[in-house]
């Protein structure tokens, strides 16, 4: 939930990186936290195995300047993607404003990939949050492997093993290159503050 | 669902946390809910990195909660770090906020227990006006992507 402070005229949003284990969410952020400048960036946190899979959450925050007067903060969140891990995603989805859905493109991760949106799906709904209303952007992610290669899925297939329903902005990239990292960001970030904004609206006459 | 604090409920919040800070000597507080959004901070927390620590402390939260929930228990009572200088005590208020002391030898858990317990009820009542006051805004039909 947006956490709107009217003391310190801050809104903070957290927005959860979800996707099958090795797909790039932690390569995601790390590209982010890489490329901001100190001022707008708070550390990187990561809780995993020896610095390789994330086994409970990726942590950045990071301020996005003013908005209607609103010093507009994000929190940055990765899930660990393997199977197993599923109670500490559900515990990293407490509180969701957004979510970018990073789509692993390589061929063989095909079934996985879809197994992990339809456990996002089920791990929201328990929440009482539906994957349909929620703030939520796709990312095809290691296109950098190279278009023509057999390896790859084309971008039609994962559009229709993924986006056919839900019908949400979606964007190739390689978090490994840092193609279409900042493009995933700005939109849903876009997306969640439109969706606090127009809560502001609604209460900012009554409670400033 | 958005949460909203006004000033003053943070001046009401810190009046509480004052309490506690200058009759326990703790050296700061900080106020974090269950997701781990930092609500506010009290007393002398200049060189840590707060945001990054309630983000931790939620999921230490939340990760000890289910432990206890496995093992037949509704929730662990007593959340306490103890480093060689620093130490750490984590408290439940309500069903949405952890409250994070964090003090040094100058005093004791017991004590930091007791100022805690005598304001927790109180600290309470203007937390559930804030999570579950109706504050939150009726947003109609939620919109539906095209
Ligand atoms: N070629 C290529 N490799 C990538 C890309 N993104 C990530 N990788 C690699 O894929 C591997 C896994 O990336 P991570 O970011 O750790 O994956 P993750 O989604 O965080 O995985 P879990 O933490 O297990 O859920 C690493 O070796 C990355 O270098 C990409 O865009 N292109
Ligand atoms: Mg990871």
């Amino acid at each position: 939930m947006p956490f709107i402070n009217f003391s310190k005229d801050e809104i903070q949003c957290k927005i959860v990186y979800y996707g099958a284990g090795f797909c790039g969410k932690t390569t995601n952020l790390q590209y982010v936290f890489n490329q901001m400048n100190e001022e707008s960036r708070g550390k990187m946190v990561s809780i995993d195995t020896r610095g390789d899979r994330t086994l409970f959450f990726d942590f950045l925050s990071l301020n996005l300047g003013k908005i209607r007067g609103f010093d507009i903060r994000v929190q940055l969140y990765t899930v660990p993607g393997q199977v197993h891990y599923d109670a500490t995603r559900k515990l990293v989805l407490k509180g969701v404003d957004g979510v970018v859905f990073v789509a692993d493109s390589l061929k063989v991760q095909r079934k996985k990939n879809i197994e992990s949106l339809i456990n996002l799906a089920k791990n929201l709904a328990e929440k009482g949050v539906s994957i349909r209303t929620i703030p939520l952007v796709i990312q095809y992610n290691k296109r950098d492997l190279g278009e023509t290669d057999s390896e790859l899925l084309p971008l039609e297939v994962l559009e229709k093993d993924l986006n056919s329903m839900l019908k949400v902005p979606s964007f190739p990239g390689s978090a490994l290159k840092g193609t279409g990292v900042f493009e995933t960001l700005r939109e849903i970030s876009k997306l969640v503050v439109k969706d606090v904004s127009r809560k502001i609206m609604l209460v900012d006459q009554q409670f400033k | 669902m958005n949460i909203i604090v006004t000033k003053e409920d943070l001046s009401k919040i810190n009046f509480y946390l004052n309490k506690v800070v200058s009759a326990s000597l703790a050296h700061s507080i900080l106020l974090i809910d269950r997701s781990g959004q930092l609500i506010t901070q009290y007393g002398n927390t200049l060189d840590i990195d707060v945001l990054s620590l309630s983000a931790l402390t939620a999921a230490n939260f939340g990760a000890t909660a289910e432990i206890a929930k496995m093992l037949g228990e509704e929730e662990f009572t007593l959340l306490f770090h103890k480093g060689r200088s620093e130490n750490v005590y984590f408290t439940a208020i309500g069903d949405h906020v952890i409250l994070v002391t964090l003090f040094d030898d100058r005093t004791s858990l017991g004590l930091i227990r007791l100022r805690i317990n005598q304001i927790s009820g109180d600290l309470s009542n203007v937390l559930v006006s804030i999570f579950e006051g109706g504050r939150t805004v009726p947003l109609g039909e939620p919109e539906r992507r095209s």
